[in-house]
This record gives C-alpha cells, structure tokens and sequence, in this order.
C-alpha cells in the first residue's frame, strides 16, 4: 500500500515540483536571432574541406569519410596530380541528408573535412543544399593547425622526396654493398 | 443598468464569450508556461509577450484549407469536431460562477455535466471512427475505452460531495459549503475526480487517444484548418469546465473573504487548477494504455466505491445521531 | 579428383577430420579459421618466408608448453595437436606483424590497396595497431614499370610472393629481389615495362600495396565503391571469369574471379587491362541511318526488321549466343551465315568434329596443368590464349612433382620442390614459325615454315602409329618427342583455330588418335584406353557458341554471304557486332556492301563496317549486358550484367524485339538449337532466394548513394530495377556469402582483399562452395573417326604469309583500349635475317608487302629464330588487308610507316635495335 502510494502520488509529486521550481531558473535558449547563441567550437554544423599549414588541399581523397557516413550524402572521385598527390577531383556533400554526425570527421586520416558551428544553413530550394567542392574548401587549416598528411606518409610529392616524411631514413641504395 | 442576473440574455452572451476567448487564450498561456518549465522562451513575439500569438494562429488555422481527405466519412468527419465543443459549451450552462453570473440554476448539475461528459466521447470517436485512417482509429479505440472507463470513476467520485451536500444543484453544492470546503472530507474523492478530469479531457499525461509519439496524432490525425482546431479549443474548453468543476465541488467555487468579488475568487481557483493541469502537462510522462486501464479500474474504481460507503455510512451516522 | 585421404587433427581442444598430406596453415583456413599469413598462396605453396601463420604444436596431451612452428610448412600428421589462441603464438604472431611493420609507409589514405589489403587485414587480425619502434622507416625509390603496374616499393614486407609469381609461375624474367636484408628490393634491373603478359596479376598477388593497377589508378574506386557482377572474360576464347567493377557509369577495373577449372587465381593482361573500350566516348549510343542521322530507337527497330524481310544475318564471335541466337532468328536459320573468315570456318567445324570425338578429351585449364607432356602445334599460345599458356607453363612443373613425391617432399614444399628439380621439367615441345614466349621452358622446338610444320606433324603421326599417314620430312627432334608422349601419363597435343591453318589441326588430331590408339593397344583395356588430351583453342570469346549456331548450316560460311550479296541473290544483309574487313578480302566486303540494298549493323564502336551501314544500331558492351558465352571447351557460362547500358545501346537480342526478357531469349536458343540444349543450365539457382529477393550488385559498404547523383537532382531517383537476372543494382538483398550461386566480388568479416576467397572454398583450390555456373555443351559421339588425310604441300618457295598475333593488339576491342593501345606496336612482319637480306630489308624500316593483287606497308621485324619462307604479318590496329593478300607474298622495302615502332613487341629472338628497352 506504501508503495503504491509512493509509486502513484509521491513520485508524481515530486516530479510536478522539481518541474515546477523550473519557473524560477533562467531559460537556456537566447533571443536568437537577435541574440546569437555562444557556439562551441566542437558543434558539429556545416562541413568544410580544410587546407595543410603549406596551403594546399588537405583531402586525399581516401574516400573513408564517404564509407563512414550514415546517410552516405558524400560522394567524390579521387584524381592525382603530377607529383603523386591524390586529391578530390570533385567532392559533394548532400546536406539535405546530412545528419550532422560527425562520423566523416572522425574517419578522415588528414584532418581534412570539419564540421563548424556554423548552423544557419537553411536553403528555401533544397538543390542548394548540394555542396561541391568549391562551396566547401576553405582558404584556412581549421581546428587543426599543425598537421599536414604528406609529411607523415611516405609517398612522394612535390617538395618531399622520399626519405624526408616523418621517421624516414634516406633511400637505399640496391646496389650498394654496404651492410 | 443591465443586470448579470442568471439566465440572462446578457449573461449567457458574456459567459460564452469569456470562456470561449479564455480557451483561446490558454493555448498561449500553456505555451508559455511550458516553456518557462522547460527552461525556454515559448512564444513572445506576436503583441504583449508574445499574446497575440493567439490571434496569429487563429488567422492561420482560419485561412488554412478546409480539407475532408477522400476516403473519409464526409458528414461524420464534419459534425465530429463541433460535438465537442457543442458538449464541452453546453456543460457551463450549469456552472456557478458567482451567486449572479451563471445560465441556469438546474437542479441535476451534477448530473448534466455527466451527461455531457459522455456526449463528448463520441465527437473523439467519430472523428476517428470517420477519418478512414488506422492511427486515427487507433486513436478512437484508445479514446473510447479511456473515457468510458473513466466517466464511471469521475460520477462515483462526485457521489460523496452530493451525499454530503445532499443536493445536486451545484450551485447549493457551493453554499453548503460556506462553513467548510468539500476538499476536506472528501479528499479521496478530489483525488480521483482530478485524475478521471484529466482523463476524461484525454491530456497529458493521459492524452494516449492522441499519443504522437505512437499513433501519429490519433483521432485527428486527418483533421486541419478550423475542424482541428475546434478539437483544440475543444481540448482547452474541458480543461476550463474541469478547473470550474473542482473549484465548484472541492473548493467552495467564488466563495472567499470579502475583500475580493466573488467572480475574481472563482477565477483565482479555476486559475489555479489550469495552471496545475498545464503544470502535470510539463511533468509527467505518459502510462502505457493498458497501464491506465487497469489503473482505472483495478485501484481507482474500488476506491472510489470505498469512498462513498465511507462518506454515506459517516453522513448515516452523524445524521441518525442529530435526530 | 579422387577421394583424399582424411586424418584427425587437434585444433585448440576441438578435433577435427583434415586432408592429408596438406599443411596445417592451408587445412585451418579450410576449416573457415582466422589464421593470418602473407608468404603462403593458395596455388603457390609455402615457403615459410614471412613467420606470420606461427601456431603452437604440441607433442601430446600431456605436453602443455609446445613447439611455436609454422603453420604453413608444418605437415598435417595424424593425430597432431595445435593451437591458433595460445597466448604465446597470438603474442608471436603480434611480434612478427609489428616488425613487418617497422618501416610500413603512413600510406593506406593514398594506396590504391586501401580497403582490400590483405596486409591491413592480417595486421588487425594479429592485434597490432601502435609503432613503439622509434627509429627511422627504411625508404625505397620507385621505379617506372610500364603503363600498367604502379610501384611504391615502401610498403613491401618481404613476403616474396612477388617474384615467386613473376619469375617461377609465370616466368618472367624482369623482376627480381635485389640487395638484402632489410633492404631488401623487389624491382626490374631498371625502369622499364614489365614483360610479362601475366604482371597484372602482381597487383592480387601483392599482399600490400607495391604492386598496385595504374589504369585502375587512374580513375580509383574504392573496392566497397564498386558495382560488380559475375562476368567472363571477352578477350580471347578461354573464357576466364572475371569481376568488372563500376562506378558512376564507367567500368573502372576487371580483376581475377575465380574459378577452380578454368583460370584459378589468375588471368592475363589483356584481360585486366583491355576493357577500357567501354568507356570510350566514341562509342556508338544512338540509332543513326546512313546519312548519320539519329532515329528513335522505336523507328530503328522497325527498320530493323523491315531490313530482315530479305536479308542474310552475319553472326559474330564476339557477340554472346543469345543475340547471335537473335539474328538467326530474325533472318531465319537458312539465311544466318558466319563472322568469321573462311579458313577460321573450316578449323572451327573440325574442332567442332574432334571434340565431339570419343578418343579425345578438351581439357580445362586446371587439366593441361596436370599433363605431363606436351605438344603445342603452330599455335602462339602466349598471344591467342595468353591464360592457356600460363598452364602449360605450370604442366613442365609436374616432373618437379613427381621427383618429390620420390622423394616424400609435400607437393605445397614449393621452394624445396623446385631446389629438387632444379632444371628437371616435364617435356614441352613447340612447332612454330619462330621463337615464343615459353621456349624457355620448351625442351624440343621444331621451326619451319607452316607447310613445313605441318609435314613434320604428319611425320610425327605416323612414327606414333604405323597406320597414321607420313611424309618424308623429319626433324631430328620428332623421335625423341614421339617417344616422350608415349611415355607420358597424361599427354596433351595443343593446337588453335586462329592462324587458320586446318591442316595443322588435322595433324594435331592425327597425333593425338596416333597416340590414342598406342596407348589402347598398350594398355590393353579391350582395345580401348582413356582418351587423350587434344586442346583446340579457339580465336574469340564464342567462336565456339557461334559455330554452334552453325551446326546445322555448315556451307553458311561468310564467303557465301558475301558471294549472295554481291551476286544481288539477297537483297539485304544485317551485321552483328563485326568489322567484317578483319574477316575477308577488302574487295569482297566492298562488293557485298555495295550491292547489297540495306546494310544494318549493330555495334558498340565504330569501324569500317559501320561507316557503310545504312542503319546502324548501338548495342551494349559485355559489361552492360548478360549474355552466355561458350569457350574453347564448349563451357557454356554466363556472364551477367554489372552497370546500365550506354545511352540507348541496348542487347541485340533487344533490337529485335522478338523477345521481351533475356531468360526467354536464352530459354528459346537453348529450345531451338539441338547444340545448345543444356543452355539453360547456365542460369542461376535462385532456389536459396526467398522470392523477389535479389543478389546485390553493391558492397555493403556501398557509399555515397544520397549524393553520388545530387548534382543533377537532389531528388534522387529510384533504384534502377533488373528484371532480367537475379542481381539487383542495390546494396539490397541476399549478399552472395550466404546462398546464392553468384559470387562477384568476394569478402568476408576481417577479410577484404580477394585472400577471402578461401571462405567460399570448401577446401582451398577446390570449387566455389556455391558452385562454378556454367555447363559443357558438347557431347561425345559414340563412334571415334578415323585418321584424316592430310595435304603435305611442298615449299613453294616463296614466302609463306602467317598471321603473327600480339596478346596486346591482336583482338579488336581490347586493341581500343588506351592502357593496351600504350603496349601496342605498329602492323609489322617478321622475317628471318636471311629472307630479309634476300630482299634488302632492315629492321624497324618499312616492308611493302605484295599479294593477291594488293599491297601493303608494315615495319620489318627481323627475328633470329624465324624460319626462312615463313613471314608473320601482325596487323594490330592497321587497316591491312591480310585475307586478301593471299598466302604467298612478295617484299620489297619501303619507308617505315611513323607510329609505335616495335619497341612493345616482347620476343627473344628480336634483332634489337636500341641496346636496351
Ligand atoms: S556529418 Fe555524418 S551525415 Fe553528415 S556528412 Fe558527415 S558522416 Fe555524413
Ligand atoms: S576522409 Fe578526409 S581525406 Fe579522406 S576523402 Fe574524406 S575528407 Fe578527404
Ligand atoms: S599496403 Fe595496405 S597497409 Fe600499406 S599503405 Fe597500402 S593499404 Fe595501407
Ligand atoms: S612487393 Fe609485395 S609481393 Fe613482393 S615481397 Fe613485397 S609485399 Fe611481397
Ligand atoms: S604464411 Fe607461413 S610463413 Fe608466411
């Protein structure tokens, strides 16, 4: 009967009052637009394509943001250019589908694609809400400022031969004797 | 001088249209309660705080397309909304409001408010039953069974105030009540008449003929423009009557100290009553349906047949004893 | 194959019946276990290079420390207890992996091999993931290695699988291990083409990422990015299975598919490399009539049939059964004439004859790998049936087999068997015109001209079995072959279709029946003996199914057609899927053209033929359509659609509108022509798929379905549906590891790169799980034939005119294919040096050719081994006219054409101009 009572009237009651001491406590939401919310810097809104410290494209085009999206709205072609780097011959994100998982951040092994706080990105056409590259590539290096893939991996580009990624020793030479 | 005299022409004009324009109005008050408990904003940018929100939606809802979908029961789907707040309006022609502001005196309020009550079952059945549409029949299935279930509980309930007032005039029912609100002895029974209140006018957290969350929106999942919001207002008007109905037999309805006219201590109360329905609203969760039913009819309906044996074999007593 | 010999095995506490003989490695992944390895290959053996498949062995029960041994060298013994989870072997294993990783590139982002590494896979499955190793990564230089191989040497971890493939399976020459220890070097001697026909198959074979496909780079697809279908192979008649993968409505890649009978693990370079044609933007996609107008497709199919009123069909070896089945029956049967030349005609029904013969048997790929000698007659087997001649490569490996088994050495003991041999192989003797790419494994060659050839074949005949005709001639080497095929277990006699020399197939079946009959009376079983291996290879993907279209019209060859033509006794004629200037004189196609009223062709690519067409119709590449193909054995196997076709190209068998669904189109060929009645056999069992459930064409991981076509309509379109297979263009479905008979593109949980292909394998090497689809069509007459006379033409002396064929150039569509086109050389003809003095030419300058009347221009090649009187005349994508310039031929020197020149041509005996490739 004691629990009964507890479990009917009590615990209900208690709830109707925390609710309702709730109208003494200032509200969390702002006057937005008028007031623009503090947004943090790890809110997860439109995604950009960022740039390596030395300005150039930071997507690889390894296609692993593309695989771990849920709603699969990435879609790009990987291209080369002369000296071996790979990079995104176009890169689209469908942002009618985006669910603003983040996962393709997650997945990215350069660092490539952020998600900002920029959330404003209402579109009163829904083909506008398709991204290509151009839209999405920004002129700066984003959250992350130091890391620049190439002179982590070991393939040949422009500017760093082989031997002078990251760890690397100079290239052997086959025909050597030496030990 | 025009005179608020009960049955006057001027009084059931007035009557209507103050309950009509409050039920409108509290669609804004509860929006803004709500979210002043949910620590948020709510709507405050049409007029005053946000009090023309009221008006703006009534433009919309009123230029919106009067649509009847096809395969609906036209002429059921159309009388479906209007039952509701034709009952739900019907039931303040016996209401108290002060000893000079009332309809009719009826000797059988109590028993007309019941009446109504049921009346009202079969708008949300109907409309359910005419849309054609499974959540929407769903939803009446769920309405029907909930408020039948629940008018029993709600009259046994009553029943202790009538044995004590020995009267179902409620407007008597509030004059015997000048020495002592009804809340007193028949707490129990205040109880479950807010609980089958609540019931009855399926809102939260019993709102389960309507539960989106299950059954899209239930009865009027196939309603819009003015016939869904007849169902709203509709919804509002009952949360009026029950507030009007627990000030009028569990608290003395405009009875108060005579600093304040009568009709601003029955507002004060109903006021009180919608402000906590809107409060339960922001708080509860919702109970399975068939944790409701058997609710209903497991715990509340023995202890509403409790009350009364109680209430009559006290009453029994104490008047056997005086005579 | 016979019942194997079981024995229990202890794998972890649970006991388990394995095959014996094998080795523990090979036996843990039959029985579907994790058990990572690198060096180890299903078809190569072990070598116990790379210590990644490390168990635990113990002596007993009571023996609770154990042995750490590898699995891959360590024979299955009765009663043997191992573990794969011991602690101490997973930690072993975890060692090994981190220290092959050592110096591993920070790469997978950028490595084609992302996604499909075996190494990858192997590391996950070892448990390794951080590099505690603090020094520095040894680096390597890359090196060029032709247009269709990239090399990133970074990411090798010294398997060696590598050059165990190139230099002792396929043997080639320019690969090797160079430097040491841990610098050690897998690369040619210096930048340059790889040589081999077979290098493609380094990409699969590579474990990581060195070795990776540069086409396919160019246009990268991840492998869960590609939409892949069961297909076959359309470059040559062997009929390899293939996977092609596409993505946004371009073929990227074919890879390996594999098949236990017919190309396993491997397939060749014209194969991998030669499809891009599909893609080309020259590609016919709308119906146009001779003026060049386009025409809706309902007009051009109308007139279309307004055509076939009176007209002769002309079929095409290239084209599927199903619309060579259409044609025929739109012209009906009595007007359905052949596509391919007239002596091509001839060799086909005899083929077509032997291999209805009871004394011999076709053999599968997986069978001329088990004979023990071999005969090849006057075919170029490198370049006609590049995939053929990788088997016959392996068939010398058997004398190898043999002495280990003398010597209890375990078949898969791969470097100790060849240690063994060392040079002992089983006999493999060449008849040809000049040196090919398997004398190095030939122990006899016997070079003459093709007269010549076929003289020394009636000769060898005859000195099997007395009754055999003879001739006179003899080369001292046929005694000694003779002598080696009657000593053999399982001989095989190779000849082809291609160079449409009937008489040498003719010899070919009399040394086989020669040798038949030895060996009946030899083994006495009542006079008759096993039946004895005759290969006849035919030229395109369905010679064979279109001769078969044929059977019952032998006299309708292509000769005949074009005599009705010109003569005006038809009217009209439709072409299938053919250039017929490659198949006959140039002014006899001429002719039938011109006199013929209505010309309608159907094709994917423009050519001669379509630019004298008065209606031409678009039709769909192989990878666009599903159609059954029949191979050289008479193998029958489907290859199913994998993208949608190419504007309004669609199936012939569609333009003909006599049939509304594929199935009914097979379904009535398979009705209608006697040969074809087991056609049906071909079609999936669907009986796994609960109804209206399909295969899907996508990976699961399939990715950028929402966004792929949101540039031209964020709304996006509804699948595309298949009505006409049990595949469906969707990620939906029952993926093919579970039920169904279709297996494109294999993967299994922890196991992305085709190394999964064990999990569908009851037992490695073995058949798929599922089942292989496809069936043997020919059937075997009760009554051998006899010995077939065979016309010993003198030399003639003058010089004998062959066709030379290059693997790369030789087979029309693939020789439109840019990644082939880069390996092509100009049309050339190759003389001996003598004949070339005799008539004044140099190497690498111009040869004008005169014959039958015409002339033409090709480089000089001079090859040393050639034989004098024979020239070969390789046409490649010249517009030569070859069938017209008859079979003997003047020279004279001319100016060198301006072109390729010949430095892709890959033969030993070539005079070399420049000192070095
Ligand atoms: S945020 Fe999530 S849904 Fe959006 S693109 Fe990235 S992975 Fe896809
Ligand atoms: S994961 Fe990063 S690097 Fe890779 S394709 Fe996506 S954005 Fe480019
Ligand atoms: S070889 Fe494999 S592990 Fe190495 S970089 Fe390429 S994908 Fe990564
Ligand atoms: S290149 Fe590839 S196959 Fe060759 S040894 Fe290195 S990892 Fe093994
Ligand atoms: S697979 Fe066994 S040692 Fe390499």
């Amino acid at each position: 009967m004691f629990r009964l009572i507890k479990d009917t009237l009590l615990s209900q009651a208690v709830t109707l009052w925390g609710v309702f001491r709730k109208l003494f406590v200032k509200a969390d939401t702002v006057q937005y637009p008028d007031e623009q919310p503090y947004m943090f810097p790890r809110w997860r809104g439109r995604i950009i394509l960022s740039r390596d410290p030395d300005g150039e494209e930071r997507c690889v085009a390894c296609n692993l943001c593309a695989v771990a999206c849920p709603v699969d709205c990435i879609a790009l072609q990987k291209a080369e250019t002369e000296d071996g780097r790979w990079y995104p011959e176009f890169f689209r994100i469908n942002f009618s589908r985006c669910i603003m998982c983040g996962f393709c951040e997650e997945a990215c092994p350069t660092n490539a694609i952020q998600l900002t706080p920029d959330f404003e990105m209402a579109e009163y056409v829904r083909q506008d809400m398709v991204w290509e590259k151009e839209d999405l590539l920004i002129d700066g290096v984003g959250k992350y400022h130091d890391y620049n893939f190439y002179r982590v991996a070991g393939k040949q580009v422009a500017g760093k031969d082989k031997g002078e990624a990251l760890n690397e020793a100079e290239p052997v030479d086959v025909r050597s004797l030496l030990p | 001088m025009f005179t608020f005299a009960v049955g006057s022409a001027l009084s059931i004009a007035s009557i209507l249209l103050a309950v009509i324009v409050l039920a409108a109005l509290l669609i804004w008050v509860e929006r803004r309660m709500l979210s002043f408990w949910q620590e948020r904003l709510g709507p405050n940018r049409v007029g005053w705080f946000g009090i023309m929100q009221v008006v703006a939606d009534m433009i919309k809802i009123f230029t919106k397309e009067d649509w009847v979908p096809p395969f609906a029961d036209r002429l059921t789907f159309v009388l479906a909304p209007a039952i509701i707040m034709i009952v739900v309006l019907m039931s303040f022609a016996v209401i108290p409001f002060t000893p000079e502001v009332g309809v009719i005196d009826s000797n059988v309020g109590v028993l007309f408010v019941l009446a109504m009550a049921s009346l009202g079952a079969y708008s949300v059945m109907l409309g359910g039953l005419s849309s054609n549409n499974k959540y929407a029949l769903l939803g009446s299935l769920r309405a029907a069974a909930q408020m039948v279930s629940y008018e029993v509980f709600m009259g046994i309930s009553l029943l202790g105030v009538v044995v004590l007032a020995g009267s179902f005039n409620l407007r008597e029912i509030v004059e015997t009540q000048a020495d002592g609100w009804y809340i007193v002895p028949q707490f129990i029974g205040f109880l479950i008449f807010l609980i089958a209140g609540v019931a009855e006018s399926h809102r939260l957290p019993f709102d389960i003929p309507e539960a989106e969350q299950e059954i899209c929106a239930g009865y009027h999942t196939e309603y819009s423009g003015m016939k869904f919001g007849m169902f709203f207002v509709g919804e509002y008007l009952g949360l009026v009557l029950i507030s009007s109905l627990i000030t009028v037999l569990f608290f003395g309805g405009w009875l108060g100290p005579a600093f304040l006219p009568p009709i601003v201590w029955f507002s004060l109360k109903a006021g009180f009553f919608i402000m906590f329905f809107i409060l339960m609203r922001a708080a509860l969760p919702r109970p399975r349906y068939d944790q409701l039913m058997s609710y209903g009819w497991l715990f509340l309906l023995p202890l509403s047949l409790l009350n009364l044996l109680v209430t009559g074999a006290v009453v029994l007593v104490s008047t056997t004893a005086t005579m | 194959m016979t019942e194997k010999a079981k024995v229990e095995i202890t794998i972890d506490g649970v006991t388990y019946e394995v095959n014996a003989g094998s080795n523990l490695l090979q036996e843990c992944l039959t029985l579907g276990m994790d058990l990572p390895y690198f060096c180890w290959h299903p078809c190569m053996g072990s070598v116990g290079a790379c210590r990644q498949c490390a168990v635990k062995q113990y002596r007993d029960a009571e023996d609770s420390a154990g042995l750490m041994t590898m699995a891959c060298m360590t024979p299955v013994q009765p009663g043997a207890r191992i573990s794969i989870e011991d602690a101490e072997a997973k930690a072993f294993r975890a060692g090994v992996i981190e220290s092959l990783m050592i110096s591993h590139p920070h790469d997978c982002p950028v490595c084609e091999e992302g996604g499909e590494c075996h190494l990858q896979d192997m590391t996950l499955m070892s448990g390794h993931n951080y590099r505690r190793y603090d020094k520095k990564k040894v680096t390597h230089r890359n090196q060029y290695l032709g247009p269709f191989i990239n090399h990133e040497m970074n990411r090798c971890i010294t398997c060696y699988r590598c050059v165990r493939f190139y230099n002792e399976y396929a043997g080639g020459e320019d690969l090797s291990a160079q430097a040491s220890h841990h610098f050690t070097y897998f690369g040619r001697h210096r930048d340059g083409t790889l040589e081999s026909e077979f290098s493609g198959n380094l990409v699969e074979v590579c474990p990581t990422g060195v070795f990776t496909d540069k086409v396919f780079s160019e246009n990268y697809t991840r492998k869960w990015d590609l939409q892949t279908a069961p297909s076959i192979c359309t470059g040559c008649g062997v009929g390899c299975n293939i996977t092609p993968g596409e993505r946004y409505g371009e073929l990227r890649r074919v890879v390996n598919r594999y098949h236990s009978e017919l190309n396993g693990y491997f397939i060749c370079d014209r194969g991998r490399f030669g499809t891009g044609y599909v893609n080309d933007a020259a590609r016919l996609a709308t119906p146009l009539d001779g003026a060049g107008n386009e025409l809706d497709a309902e007009a051009a199919g109308r007139q279309l049939r307004e055509i076939a009123g009176n007209a002769i069909g002309i079929g095409s070896p290239r084209a599927g059964n199903e619309a060579n089945f259409a044609l025929r029956k739109l012209v009906g049967e009595e007007n359905f004439h052949a596509g391919y030349s007239d002596a091509e005609h001839a060799c086909m029904q005899l083929a077509a004859e032997l291999a209805g013969d009871p004394r011999f048997y076709n053999p599968s790929i997986r069978e001329i790998e088990q004979a023990d000698a071999v005969l090849v007659l006057g075919e170029d087997v490198t370049n006609t049936a590049p995939r053929i001649a990788l088997a016959l490569r392996q068939s010398v490996h058997n004398k190898a087999l043999e002495l280990a088994d003398g010597a209890n050495i375990p078949r898969w003991q791969d470097a100790a068997v060849r240690e063994l041999a060392q040079q002992e192989r089983s006999p493999l003797c060449i008849f040809a015109c000049g040196a090919t790419r398997l004398d190095d494994v030939a122990s006899d060659r016997v070079i003459d001209t093709p007269s010549g050839l076929v003289r020394n074949a009636i000769e060898l005949a005859g000195r099997l079995d007395a009754s055999a005709p003879r001739t006179a001639k003899s080369h001292e080497a046929l005694e000694r072959v003779a002598g080696q095929l009657l000593a053999a277990r399982r001989p095989l006699i190779v000849a082809g279709t291609s160079s449409g020399n009937i008489d040498l197939i003719k010899a070919a079946a009399n040394i086989a029946g020669a040798l038949q009959k030895r060996r009946a009376v030899h083994e006495n079983h009542g006079g008759t003996a096993a039946p004895v291996d005759l290969c006849l290879l035919t030229a395109e993907v369905n010679s064979m199914g279109l001769h078969l279209h044929l059977m019952t019209r032998q006299e309708n060859s292509l000769g005949e057609a074009l005599r009705k033509l010109s003569s005006g006794e038809t009217a009209n004629v439709i072409v299938l899927e053919n250039d017929l200037y490659r198949r006959a004189p140039h002014a006899q196609v001429d002719a039938a053209l011109d006199a013929a009223r209505k010309t309608a062709v159907l094709d994917l690519l423009p050519n001669r033929t379509t630019a004298k067409a008065d209606l031409v119709l678009p039709v769909t590449a192989f990878s666009e359509q599903q159609t059954s193909y029949v191979n050289y054995e008479g193998r029958a196997q489907l290859a199913y659609q994998v993208h949608r076709n190419h504007g309004a190209a669609c199936p012939a068998w569609q333009w003909t509108g006599d049939f509304e669904h594929f199935r009914q189109a097979l379904l009535d060929c398979a009705g209608s022509v006697a040969a074809f009645a087991k056609l049906g056999e071909v079609l999936p069992d669907t009986s796994n798929l609960p109804s209206g459930i399909k295969v899907p064409r996508q990976s699961e991981r399939y990715s950028g379905r929402t966004a792929m076509k949101a540039n031209l309509n964020v709304h996006e379109p509804k699948q595309a549906q298949d009505p006409e297979s049990a595949l469906a263009f969707s990620m939906e479905g029952i993926p093919p590891r579970r039920d169904a008979t279709i297996l494109a593109s294999s993967w299994a949980p922890q196991w992305n790169s085709n190394q999964s292909i064990s999990k569908f394998q009851d037992e490695i090497n073995g058949p798929l799980r599922q089942g292989h689809g496809g069936t043997l069509l020919l059937e075997k007459k009760s009554e051998g034939g006899e010995f077939k006379p065979v016309p010993a033409n003198g030399d003639g002396g003058g010089l004998e005119l062959l066709p030379a064929f290059q693997i790369f150039g030789s087979e029309e569509l693939s020789s439109r294919s840019e990644a082939i086109r880069a390996r092509m050389t100009d049309a050339y003809l190759a003389v001996s040096p003598a004949d070339a003095e005799r008539h004044g030419l140099q190497q690498g300058r111009g040869v004008r050719l005169s014959g039958g009347g015409i002339e033409a221009i090709a480089l000089t090649c001079i090859r040393t081994q050639m034989s004098p009187g024979a020239a070969a005349l390789h046409v490649g994508d010249a517009e030569i006219d070859y069938h017209g310039l008859g079979s003997q031929v003047e020279l004279a020197p001319a100016d060198a054409p301006e072109g390729r020149g010949l430095g892709e041509l890959i033969v030993s005996d070539l005079v070399r101009m420049r000192e070095e490739r």
